[in-house]
């Protein structure tokens, strides 16, 4: 059985899919007719309902991934697995996925007979750091002035060396590296959101920082809009405008306390930390003297920003007010791999109006072949319950990808 | 935007026009993207700059019609005084005088940036800190006035017998800023600061121990504490000397180094020249 001519639309491997990045912009790719395939792997179940993305839980190791992107024929790569916030995973977890995760996802990315023709990176603005001497606006082609201080920095620059490399020795992947500023939005955890969410903003005495934040949804945009268009090198993504730290207070409303001295700032850090703030170490270095990236770059690439740092500000300070109304984000959803499978299998579900796989866009001939196709399958016993778990590997092949569109039309004749 | 060959990360420099793209100005703030406070400056300017200006140093002003109405335009002077003062009356000045009164960026040293309180101060008056790519930003992208002492902190530690002598003009990196933003350099001299907080003597080792730039000897400190802070009521005269345009040298004149340095030594020269003009001029210290 062979899928009849493909539409030639692209097929991307979404990493990281359990992040909130990851599946938000499945979920984006998802919407995309363009996309013909979207494979998301991740250590963790995703986050958020996914409707056509093939999930594979797998880790970082090399041999795996490049056996699911060779399988599936991987043209695009998206890599959002980068840990740039404390916040989300322990220092030896993060390094681990950051250093050594990039290399292996690299590794199976190239090489000469590598199907991938495209890597997007999701790196951080971190990887600038932030110093007395710094300029107002750091642009792509500037690099951070000292050495990075905090292991998640150090993590950052050093992935994107490793990024670096990799385009140079595959010059005929198109390598996109997305710098982004400190993102803000009602359904994104960050060491941000978490501190901005205290009933006092906190700030080192003395300091009131420059500050500039990334709405969640130009995040997904913006990584979405790197995959859609060949856009070679390096891009910062963060909103317009600049804010001070007081002016985000009183945006939101609240007082900007300042729990923290200028001097002996770590031992206070530490102090605040018992009674439950958590402030990372690569934060410190920001409430003291701030940091701004010039986006202008990614503007003139294309990519309309949907929202200012002050509108984004203004929009979490919303979701403050309304949060306790509305209750926790991401309740509503638990990944449940049986529950999952039946809704993309199983013959019984009924198509859910929309043209998911693209059906409406084959031939006449095209059609009756897949019927042809479907009348010899009828023959064979139920495909679904024995092929158990290790069918997550072979979900992204061309094979199974014909399976779903059987499946489609036998539930929808 | 793909070509065949490609250059591997980072993407080559900035050099296309990327000035369409500068991000709109959001009238509901009242503070700029760089951090400038019109709230805290309009507090200073009632309470402090306004009564130095009028009263305190009685501040005479000629040629301000030298500071170009529109476009960007680099501003240099001499500087003087342990807290100077002559970049307030420069920016007050302008404000004014000028027919068409304009914000004027002061450039600082990033030691202000990890001073507390110092830190927050500077930048909502309109402090920037001083690294090439902020300057280039103001000058070429946002097309506005910035002021910059090349002496730097040179001329603020000199001591009161080495007054109006102008110290070397760094590198010349103010010229090379000019002439790549292409925006003309406005020479400023300015008599009266040197004998507002003039300096007698430096203790080094109170400066290692505060941290400071420099720990002075003047009239008033350290023995008066914060009273030290006081300025003496010199007279301020103010020269905004002819514009130097920076447009017509050439492709990459900031390559040519030894042009670079012609011409920072030339509007030494000329700073120079005019002081010595208005000191010789002037009668009295206190009443011009």
């Amino acid at each position: 059985m062979t899928m009849p001519a493909r539409s030639g639309g692209r097929r991307v491997l979404v990493t990281g899919l359990s992040s909130y990045w990851g599946g938000r912009l499945a979920q984006a790719l998802e919407r995309d007719p363009g996309v013909e395939v979207i494979v998301g792997v991740s250590q963790d179940d995703p986050t958020c309902e996914l409707t056509r993305t093939e999930y594979v839980r797998v880790g970082t190791q090399h041999a795996l991934l490049a056996r699911i992107v060779q399988a599936a024929d991987i043209d695009t790569v998206i890599d959002t697995r980068l840990v740039v916030d404390s916040i989300a995973a322990p220092p030896k977890a993060a390094h681990e996925n950051n250093v050594i995760g990039t290399m292996n996802v690299l590794a199976a990315c190239g090489g000469p007979d590598s199907p991938v023709r495209k890597f997007v990176f999701k790196s951080s603005a971190h990887y600038y750091g932030c110093e007395r001497d710094d300029p107002a606006y750091f642009t792509e082609a500037m690099r951070r002035p000292h050495p990075p201080r905090t292991p998640i920095e150090k993590d950052i620059v050093e992935a994107e060396r490793a990024v670096e490399a990799f385009a140079r020795r595959n010059p005929d992947v198109t390598v996109t590296v997305l710098r982004f500023a400190n993102g803000l939005g009602p359904d994104l955890r960050t060491s941000h959101s978490a501190l901005l969410s205290l009933p006092v903003v906190p700030s080192i005495l003395g300091f009131d920082p420059r500050y500039q934040f990334i709405h969640e949804d130009d995040i997904t945009g913006a990584l979405e809009h790197a995959a859609a268009h060949d856009l070679p090198g390096v891009y910062n993504a963060a909103g317009d405008g600049v804010l001070v730290l007081s002016e985000v207070a009183s945006l939101l409303g609240k007082p900007l306390a300042p729990l923290l001295p200028p001097w002996g700032t770590g031992v206070a850090t530490a102090a605040l930390r018992r009674v439950g703030v958590r402030i990372p170490p690569e934060l410190l270095q920001q409430l003291r003297y701030g940091r701004a990236l010039d986006n202008r770059r990614l503007k003139a690439a294309g990519y309309a920003l949907r929202a200012t740092t002050r509108e984004t500000v203004q929009a979490f300070a919303e979701h403050l007010r309304t949060r306790d109304l509305r209750g926790a984000p991401g309740d509503g959803y638990r990944y449940e791999r049986e529950v999952e499978e039946f809704l993309r299998w199983s013959p019984a579900v009924r198509s859910t109006g929309d043209d998911r796989l693209g059906l409406g866009r084959l031939s006449r001939d095209q059609l009756a072949e897949l019927a042809r196709a479907l009348d010899s399958l009828e023959a064979r016993p139920a495909r679904l319950a024995p092929r158990g778990r290790e069918s997550t590997l072979r979900t992204g092949s061309p094979s199974s990808s014909g399976g779903a569109a059987d499946s489609e039309l036998a539930a929808d004749p | 935007m793909t070509t065949t060959t490609r250059p591997a990360l980072p993407p080559a420099t900035l050099s296309d026009d990327l000035r369409d793209h500068l991000p709109a100005i959001e009238p509901e703030r009242t503070v700029s993207d760089w951090g400038r406070s019109e709230r805290v400056e309009g507090l200073v300017d009632r309470t402090l700059y306004d009564f130095l200006y009028h009263y305190w140093f009685r501040c005479e002003v000629e040629g301000i019609e030298n500071v170009p109405s529109t476009g960007g335009a680099l501003l240099v002077s001499n500087h003087a005084g342990a807290l100077p003062p002559d970049a307030s009356m420069i920016a007050k000045a302008i404000q004014e005088e000028h027919p068409r009164p304009r914000k004027l960026h002061l450039t600082v040293e990033h030691f202000f940036k990890g001073c507390p309180f110092l830190s927050m101060f500077v930048s909502k008056i309109g402090g920037v800190p001083a690294h090439p790519a902020n300057v280039h930003r103001l000058l070429h992208d946002e097309q506005q006035l910035v002021l910059v002492f090349p002496e730097g902190a040179k001329a603020t530690e000199k001591l009161y017998k080495d007054r109006y002598k102008l110290r070397r003009f760094g590198r010349g990196g103010f010229v090379e800023a000019a002439m790549r933003a292409r925006v003309p350099i406005v020479p400023i001299a300015v008599v009266g600061a040197e004998e507002a907080m003039p300096t007698f003597a430096h203790v080094g080792l109170l400066k290692r121990l505060t941290g400071l730039i420099y720990f002075p000897i003047t009239p008033l400190f350290p023995h008066l504490g914060l009273l030290g802070a006081a300025y003496l009521p010199a007279k301020f005269k103010l020269r905004f000397l002819e514009p130097v345009p920076t447009d017509r040298m050439g492709e990459r004149a900031w390559e040519d180094t030894g042009l670079v340095q012609e011409v920072a030594g030339d509007i030494r020269a000329r700073i120079q020249d005019e002081l010595v003009d208005m000191v010789g001029r002037r009668r009295s210290v206190w009443f011009g």
